[in-house]
């Protein structure tokens, strides 16, 4: 969504990088959200992954037609129950998850469809969030949130602790927890660690749902 | 090849009248209805240049009401082509880099066999002696005609509206034969509301004196009122209401105003009068019955148990389906419905949804994001092809 983080050499965003790195060669893969399928292309460039899209923005699937992407125009809230069961190895969702309407209910659908989901997510909790709210008492406004409260896609902003909390709720199992810092470096943590949900930026999951075995 | 027959003279001795293909007694197409035509005829029309390794053919199907001029010349009206915007050269459809077919369905009236052609065993017009026919026949009749032309494997087949679902039957009929398709403003299905404007356009036809059973080619007339009133019915569901508020609003036709008797006081009431009366000058009644019965007919999912997704297990073709926002004919959430079926059966789709006021008929109009949509997926299936 709105949120940028640093870009690494190969150009792919930080969180995008770190989640490109979670998935094995050859595998299915849902993007949702996927933009203009920079991800998809690369991962199927670099590791043969079969992909497919979802994307909101009439420009950006017309971008990934013009790239031989496979890409469903719609949005995660209302088109994801339409999508069969555990026919994906992986469903990816960056930047997403805060901008739907139903985040619980999107969640348990990638943990559905997919046999393990990668989430990244801007981190609510990071200090500065904090700290701007603490000593002006008005809504933060970031480097990576930088929308003011009435005209924020991000309807559904959460911490770190508050998504780990939500993913326990939908029974999922957190694989991989990864904190990603200012500088766009991704390092793991534990995601009931007090530290990565006061500094860190942002963050990426590796979830599986208990239901998928 | 030949030269195709037309039921009506065409405007100059020189116009480009395209080919036509024969089938004789040892080719019969075998129809759903458990017919056969022995004797049949394609007639069709091409633009480009088939290349060498005979990659590059795309197969364009048209509407109901469309025909094989879809980049030139109509012969018998002398309008431009019906898509002439979506193909030519340096076009969104390339006439440069491949090489575009377009036949008149089996059933249509510009020289494919139809209701309107001499019955070879009669004499006479076929009239309602015509078999009844599907898309899926529409389809199969097509699948004849790119053999004769030699090409195995279409690079990409596409069209609107009945074009999309010929497009969607071709994947679904010749999966090997298709490396992609590109149904526009269709529907897996034609639902009850569709239906309904069929039968509507199709009583106007049979409630027309003129009819005459259907055999009114022997009495030197057509049923024109009748043809005429349902083109007016059906053009209604091709645009969209706030299409033809900013078109013609309340706008009165006389400067008069208001004229206190039954004339066209409005203006989208003569707009509706010209597109019935220019309508009658090229299409034939019976072809409208049987073409409209065809489409009340198609049901993909039907041939596989209810499920669409069956109809495409297994399939390598990739699919583009484009739908409009304000088409209330095939609705966004219609198209959808084909893309999440082929998302079922783990096919390679897109799925674009274009923001337009111009109702149905937008796929034919011009639409920029369209335009890009269709440059950018073809553009992708020829990479991937390897055609140049």
């Amino acid at each position: 969504m709105s949120a940028v983080d640093g870009l690494r050499a190969d150009g792919l965003r930080a969180d995008l990088a770190a989640i490109a790195d979670m998935i094995p060669l050859r595998t299915r893969v849902l993007d949702i959200g996927c933009g203009d399928g920079t991800l998809l292309e690369y991962l199927a460039e670099t590791k043969n992954v079969d992909g497919r899209g979802l994307e909101l923005s009439q420009q950006n699937v017309n971008a990934c037609v013009g790239r031989g992407l496979p890409v469903i125009q719609g949005d995660a809230d209302a088109d994801l129950a339409e999508y069969p069961s555990q026919v994906f190895d992986f469903v990816i969702l960056s930047q997403t998850i805060q901008a739907t309407r139903n985040p619980k209910e999107v969640l348990g659908h990638l943990l559905r469809i997919g046999r393990k989901a990668a989430v990244s997510l801007p981190n609510f909790g990071h200090w500065r969030v904090r700290l701007g709210l603490l000593t002006q008492g008005r809504m933060p406004v970031t480097r990576r949130l930088e929308h003011q409260w009435y005209d924020t896609p991000n309807i559904h902003l959460c911490t770190i602790a508050d998504f780990v909390a939500l993913a326990k709720e939908c029974g999922a199992e957190v694989e991989k927890a990864l904190a990603i810092d200012e500088a766009g470096t991704a390092r793991p943590m534990r995601a009931d660690a007090w530290g990565p949900n006061l500094l860190a930026d942002g963050a990426v999951f590796l979830l599986k749902g208990t239901a998928a075995g | 090849m030949a030269l195709p027959v037309f039921p009506r003279p065409i405007i100059q001795n020189d116009a480009d009248v395209g080919d036509a293909m024969y089938f004789g007694a040892e080719q019969p197409l075998d129809l759903d209805s458990g017919q056969q035509l022995t004797r049949w005829t394609v007639a069709y029309k091409t633009y480009g240049t088939l290349n060498e390794t005979r990659s590059n053919a795309i197969l364009i199907c048209h509407a109901l009401t469309g025909d094989q001029f879809v980049a030139s010349r109509h012969p018998i009206t002398g309008k431009p082509g019906w898509w002439e915007i979506m193909i030519g050269p340096g076009k969104p459809i390339d006439t440069d880099r491949f090489f575009v077919i377009c036949s008149n369905v089996i059933g249509g009236c510009m020289g494919s066999s139809g209701p309107a052609e001499i019955d070879p065993a009669t004499g006479q017009p076929y009239g309602l002696k015509f078999p009844l026919i599907t898309v899926r026949d529409m389809v199969r009749a097509q699948s004849h005609l790119i053999g004769r032309l030699g090409i195995d494997r279409l690079l990409c087949v596409l069209g609107g509206s009945l074009g999309g679902m010929q497009a969607l039957q071709w994947a679904a009929s010749y999966p090997e034969r298709v490396v992609a398709a590109m149904p526009i403003a269709c529907a897996a299905r034609y639902s009850a509301q569709n239906i309904a404007f069929n039968e509507v356009a199709r009583q106007a036809i049979l409630a027309d004196p003129d009819w005459k059973d259907g055999k009114y080619y022997l009495y030197g007339v057509q049923p024109g009122k009748g043809l005429s009133v349902a083109r007016m019915a059906a053009h209604i569901t091709y645009l969209s209401e706030s299409a033809l508020q900013r078109k013609f609003g309340r706008r009165f036709q006389s400067p008069d105003g208001l004229s206190f008797a039954f004339q066209p006081d409005f203006q989208v009431e003569s707009y509706l009068h010209h597109q019935g009366s220019v309508f009658i000058d090229r299409f034939d009644a019976n072809s409208y019955l049987y073409i409209s019965r065809a489409t009340d007919y198609f049901d993909l999912a039907a041939d596989y148990d209810g499920k669409l997704a069956e109809a495409f297990r297994g399939s390598r073709t990739r699919f583009c389906i484009i739908a409009f926002s304000s088409d209330w004919l095939f609705p966004p959430v219609e198209n959808k419905r084909i893309a999440h079926a082929l998302n079922a059966a783990a096919c390679r789709v897109s799925y674009v949804e274009i923001e337009s006021d111009k109702g149905h008929d937008a796929f034919l109009l011009d639409e920029p994001e369209m335009f890009d949509a269709v440059r950018g997926f073809l553009g992708s299936v020829a990479t991937q092809e390897g055609v140049a």
